[in-house]
């Protein structure tokens, strides 16, 4: 069992288990994150699951394909390591993870 | 008189794309208009399809290949919920082959649209997002109707004026501008709700965005109806005359605006966070007003994005509200309630019904094979009606329905609407100032609802307030 760490834009964290397979924006709507719309339902659509994955782990995340890349492209509160979290599947890999979630989703 | 013309028109492109550098956009249009009204004369000039009201018939009566969505008459007869639901459960991609607009594919259920609209690589949005095409002579050009990567810069231009963080700034003027004009309604009389609140707030906010002679701010809301009733788009029923006249005021206008924000600039004045300064102070669009159709489609694009969509929904609240009153009662016992039910007005309206696309190569849907070339409607409408994707009954008005931020009605996909946060701002502060005034509002008539298979508008719906006890 692995763990992952949500902190919201006024720093509150939120630790919570790692569920291996699901992505990372159900696991976020499963703990009631606050912040975390996810209008679409995970299929990279919408862009209100956006969150902000700490530089030491960007790579851990894995690739961008071009869906996410245009989508992230609409916020305009993209970072350098913006990710849309339903596009991250979670694994045992990912324990100790920190994401940090913008002040708005769009 | 063909060979004329299709001699001097491929003369005059290089001398018009040069002129655009020098003569101002307005004069462009009327020379535009001058050009069509001689095209028609000589017959020359694309048909345009004329929309007579009568009486639709029922739904069951029809063979599935005589049922036209496109029909502009359909919404205001209220029968687009018995015709979608026959074509969502009988035939979901469905094609409608000789259509006053043409031929077209007809996409009604939530799965099926959630499809077309993300796969940005098989359905093109160009060149409109309209079932018909743009009047003849002012084809504009405008990101909602181009597909990446140019759609993208675009955007990205201008999407910063809405951005959330800027929305934050933005509340507490929105709610004075609402409070103000709650405050000036009649009580215990009738009175004009699309007028008075719908229409006043929309434009309020849409001058602001533009940084727009606040005076003038109902001009508008005339472009935007006009620019989007053409008939041979929409099925509306602006003439040519209106639609290039409108264009025309339009286009000199916000050249002037835009010269003169420009001049700020270039004598080293602070410039603002407008939508026009936002397009100046960017390297790929500040040079857009010597690009006429670019300039016009961005300013129509932005003033119709911004007006019939929140406007219709600031109407449609009042409508659900009034035809399903227990909703209401819960929503008095439950003001927290409203960021929920401003998704569930905007699922229940969907001021616009549709999106258009391109198919651009074959592509097999549900059974179906959409060729190459054909055009593709995506039923935002009948989606959101779709029983197999809303648990609830999606007929239902229910303010605190379950999953409703699903809904189709901002699109998906990389055209998603850009306003979306702003439309929702604005109808919560709307609802939060109304339940501190009144306790009841009745709609006392039905309302007038819009000629068009694409917006679905009130122009008229007579209210009466009650105050709060």
């Amino acid at each position: 069992m692995g763990q992952i760490t949500f902190i919201e834009h006024n720093g509150a964290a939120h630790v919570v288990e790692i569920a291996a397979g699901q992505t990372l924006m159900q696991t976020a709507v499963d703990n009631g994150i606050p912040g975390i719309d996810a209008d679409c339902g995970g299929a990279c659509a919408c862009g209100t699951c956006h969150v902000i994955v700490d530089h030491d782990w960007i790579q851990a995340t894995g690739n961008i394909n071009a869906d996410e890349q245009g989508m992230l492209g609409l916020t305009p509160e993209k970072a350098d390591t913006s990710r849309l979290s339903c596009q991250i599947t979670v694994s045992e890999a990912l324990d100790g993870l920190i994401v940090r979630l913008p002040e708005f989703q769009m | 008189m063909n060979l004329l013309n299709s001699l001097i028109e491929p003369a005059l492109k290089p001398v018009m794309d040069k002129a655009a550098a020098v003569i101002p956009v307005h004069w462009q249009v009327r020379g535009a208009h001058a050009i069509q009204s001689i095209k028609q004369r000589t017959g020359r000039s694309r048909e345009v399809p004329v929309f007579n009201e009568v009486p639709l018939p029922d739904v069951s009566t029809l063979a599935l290949q005589d049922i036209d969505l496109s029909n502009p008459f359909l919404y205001r007869q209220g029968l687009w919920v018995s015709y979608f639901k026959r074509l969502r459960d009988e035939c979901p991609v469905h094609f409608q082959k000789q259509s006053p607009f043409g031929p077209f594919w007809s996409i009604t259920r939530y799965e099926d649209i959630m499809f077309v609209d993300t796969r940005h690589d098989l359905f093109s949005a160009e060149p409109i997002i309209s079932i018909g095409p743009q009047p003849e002579g002012l084809e504009i050009e405008t990101f909602i109707a181009m597909d990446p990567p140019r759609h993208d810069a675009q955007r990205q231009a201008v999407q910063g004026v809405v951005a959330p963080k800027n929305l934050a700034q933005m509340e507490a003027l929105i709610r004075s501008r609402t409070a103000d004009v709650l405050d000036q309604l009649p009580v215990d009389e009738p009175f004009d709700w699309v007028q008075r609140v719908s229409v006043e707030l929309t434009s309020r906010m849409l001058a602001t965005l533009f940084d727009f002679p606040f005076e003038l701010r109902h001009k508008l809301a005339y472009w935007s109806d006009v620019a989007s009733g053409a008939p041979e788009s929409t099925g509306g029923h602006a003439n040519r005359d209106e639609f290039f006249r409108a264009a025309a005021d339009m286009a000199q206008q916000m050249s002037l605006l835009w010269r003169e924000k420009e001049a700020r600039k270039a004598a080293g004045e602070e410039t603002g966070f407008d939508l026009i300064s936002l397009l100046l102070a960017n390297e790929d669009t500040r040079d857009m007003i010597n690009r006429p159709m670019e300039f016009m489609g961005n300013m129509v694009l932005l003033i119709i994005g911004g007006n019939d969509t929140t406007r219709n929904s600031m109407t449609g609240g009042v409508l659900a509200l009034n035809q399903f009153p227990d909703e209401f009662t819960k929503l008095k016992q439950n003001p927290e309630l409203i960021p929920n039910m401003v998704s569930e007005i905007i699922r229940w309206q969907t001021p616009l019904a549709y999106m258009r696309r391109v198919a651009k190569q074959d592509v097999t849907l549900n059974g179906q094979t959409i060729k190459q070339g054909d055009k593709v409607v995506m039923w935002y409408a009948s989606g959101n009606r779709d029983e197999r994707a809303f648990e609830q009954d999606p007929d239902q008005f229910i303010i605190d329905r379950k999953n409703v931020r699903k809904h189709l009605s901002f699109g998906f996909g990389v055209h998603r609407c850009m306003g979306n946060r702003l439309a929702e701002l604005q109808l919560r502060i709307l609802w939060e100032e109304i339940l501190k005034r009144f306790d009841r509002i009745e709609v006392l008539a039905e309302p007038e609802y819009v000629q068009s298979n694409f917006v679905r508008g009130y122009s008229a719906m007579t209210v009466k307030l009650s105050a709060k006890p």
